[in-house]
């Protein structure tokens, strides 16, 4: 993702004849020139100013903010000062169960909805990929749910996961329970719920993800794999999944990312409750910085987050680098 | 070739069926939620959790479309969101046009390091900044207005656009620009009449993917906006969502309403889609 820049080398075309009123204007002088030169020089910088500013100003302070608020005890009020208070709003969540639950609760549900958005977005890919009448269609269906507004789908699932709902209904109807959980108002089947949804959700975004992958699979070694008599399931480990490996790393990566940012959902369809029991790390986040006003502690439990996010970014490039395929 | 053709053919017409049976399942799992929305958008509220429940409402009635778009401010939400979405993707792809355009085209000092702060913004993430975002929004005045979203919806999509149309750019030749710059033109020209038209696709890409996450952008919006008149849809489709008793006819109306536009830029955009995420990172 952040392959940066290697191939361009001169940017700026360089024939003689590229700037003519230059080289008219050196003959006279050499100040005309050399401000002809500082524009020049002006003249990327000018097209990245407004942009950029406004990309500094509005993302890259507030993040530097961010880390500066965790450290104080931030007065919402005008005129108040903020005290200093070092690492305090770090020590209360530290001492604080409801934020280990909230951490607990993100941490699970990422490792509920990663595995099977990875597993079903490559297991439809592949079978889309293959000559199947209709694909189009299919591909279309699969990634509708990724394109629709988060506000939206959670109402539906807590809808579709009321005690009246249609899961209860369905799930009756097959046996599998009485009919009569009581999903969103218990810790873990509410859980379950959101990371269905999530699931729901996610698995056409790494399908499409996949397909683009797997355009990139050889047939010729596919082929000389199938010569070599090797099975189904052997032609996969060796040749597809050493294709789309890269593709698998980035989105690994992104999901787990994803999962620990989950928010829209859980605040919806269960807004943290019952009693905090399915607090996630950033409705536990809002809630103490717009609910409590508490924007230190709030800016503490975001820094924290993005630490774990990226520690974990860190361990998974690590462990996918050194596992070689054979 | 021979023993692949061969192969096929063997396994060929089960394989297919096996195949086009897995993925039907799996089809009408994506779309089962969707269909029982749209169906439940035309229930009176009696029998939004009727058991059994029904797939085809009877009595159907369009009564939850009439009162979503007769409740308090609905076709205002709507208007609101149009506005902040075309808004958003207006400014924000020519802000990254002219910033892609700089990284694709010119050699300066400190371009490696601004392009990779730049990228910074695909990593963090949107939520952790709600905070000193916030307290700025409401230093530059821009607390409960229209504008206070534009904005900052315009900052957290440069990132991914000036990426987008950055790898796009540097595929348009360079001896189409060098040879209008021995015309005379400057590099405005350059940028305006020749690069920007010929990276048409990307730029669709770009607007596709900008547009929908301002249409559907809920936290940021939830943050700042208080004044009914001023809220989008996502904040008026989740204040039908009652404490107690939802009316889910109609936050399901108000959602087909919403979800409708989506759903037909989509399919009419869907190429654009395709290549907008194979080219980087987009996660809808």
């Amino acid at each position: 993702m952040t392959h940066v820049v290697p191939a361009v080398t001169s940017t700026r075309p360089q024939t003689p004849a590229a700037a003519p009123d230059e080289g008219v204007r050196s003959i006279h002088g050499r100040a005309p020139a050399r401000r002809a030169a500082a524009r020049r020089v002006a003249i990327p910088y000018a097209f990245l100013a407004p942009g950029f500013v406004l990309f500094a100003a509005l993302i890259i302070y507030p993040m530097i903010r961010a880390f500066q608020m965790s450290f104080y005890d931030w007065r919402v009020v005008a005129g108040a000062t903020s005290d200093f208070i070092g690492w305090q709003n770090y020590v209360t969540a530290f001492h604080d169960p409801i934020f280990w639950r909230a951490f607990a609760n993100s941490g699970a549900y990422m490792a509920m909805t990663v595995p099977p958005q990875i597993v079903l977005g490559l297991l439809v890919a592949m079978l889309l990929n293959a000559k199947a009448p209709g694909r189009a269609v299919y591909r279309l269906l699969f990634y509708l749910p990724v394109v629709t507004s988060w506000v939206v789908v959670s109402l539906l699932f807590q809808y579709l996961f009321a005690n009246a709902g249609l899961v209860n209904y369905v799930l009756h109807g097959a046996h599998a329970t009485n009919g009569a959980t009581s999903w969103l108002s218990g810790r873990w089947t509410a859980m379950v719920a959101i990371s269905a949804l999530g699931i729901w959700k996610g698995i056409g975004w790494s399908m499409m993800i996949f397909l683009a992958a797997l355009q990139g699979v050889s047939r010729d070694l596919e082929e000389a794999a199938l010569v070599d008599g090797a099975g189904r399931w052997r032609r996969f480990t060796t040749v597809t999944l050493h294709a789309i490996w890269p593709a698998t790393i980035f989105v690994t990566v992104m999901l787990v990312i994803g999962g620990f940012n989950v928010f829209t959902s859980v605040l919806l369809m269960t807004g943290g409750g019952p009693a905090d029991q399915t607090q996630v790390l950033l409705t536990f986040m809002y809630e103490q910085a717009f609910k409590y006003l508490d924007f230190g502690y709030g800016s503490a439990i975001a820094v924290l987050l993005t630490i774990v996010v990226f520690a974990l970014s860190v361990v998974q490039l690590r462990v996918f680098r050194n596992r070689t395929l054979t | 070739m021979t023993s692949m053709t061969a192969s096929w053919q063997r396994t060929g017409r089960l394989a297919v069926s096996a195949r086009v049976l897995v993925l039907t399942i799996g089809a009408i799992i994506m779309i089962l939620p969707f269909a029982y929305m749209l169906s439940t958008s035309f229930k009176s509220q009696q029998y939004v959790l009727a058991t059994p429940p029904q797939w085809i409402p009877h009595p159907a009635t369009a009564s939850n479309y009439v009162d979503a778009w007769n409740s308090d401010h609905f076709p205002r939400y709507f208007l609101n969101s149009l506005v902040v979405a075309i808004a958003t993707t207006v400014l924000s792809l020519l802000l990254s046009s002219m910033m892609a355009y700089a990284f694709a085209r010119f050699d300066f000092p400190g371009r490696e390091t601004l392009f990779r702060i730049l990228l910074l913004g695909l990593m963090i993430p949107a939520m952790m900044l709600i905070v000193p975002q916030f307290i700025l929004a409401k230093y530059l005045g821009l607390l409960d207005s229209l504008a206070g979203l534009v904005v900052f919806y315009v900052a957290s999509t440069l990132s991914l656009n000036t990426f987008l149309l950055r790898g796009f750019f540097e595929t348009v030749p360079r001896e189409l620009e060098q040879a209008m710059e021995v015309d005379g033109a400057g590099s405005i020209t350059r940028y305006w009449r020749l690069v920007l038209p010929l990276a048409r696709p990307a730029l669709a890409t770009a607007t596709i993917f900008t547009f929908l996450a301002s249409w559907d952008e809920y936290p940021w919006a939830l943050t700042i906006i208080n004044t009914p008149t001023r809220q989008t849809l996502p904040l008026g489709i989740a204040l039908f969502q009652g404490q107690n008793s939802t009316l889910w006819g109609l936050v399901f109306a108000a959602s087909v309403a919403a979800v409708g536009p989506v759903i037909v830029v989509f399919l009419i955009f869907q190429r654009h889609f395709v290549r907008g995420l194979t080219s980087g990172a987009v996660k809808g």
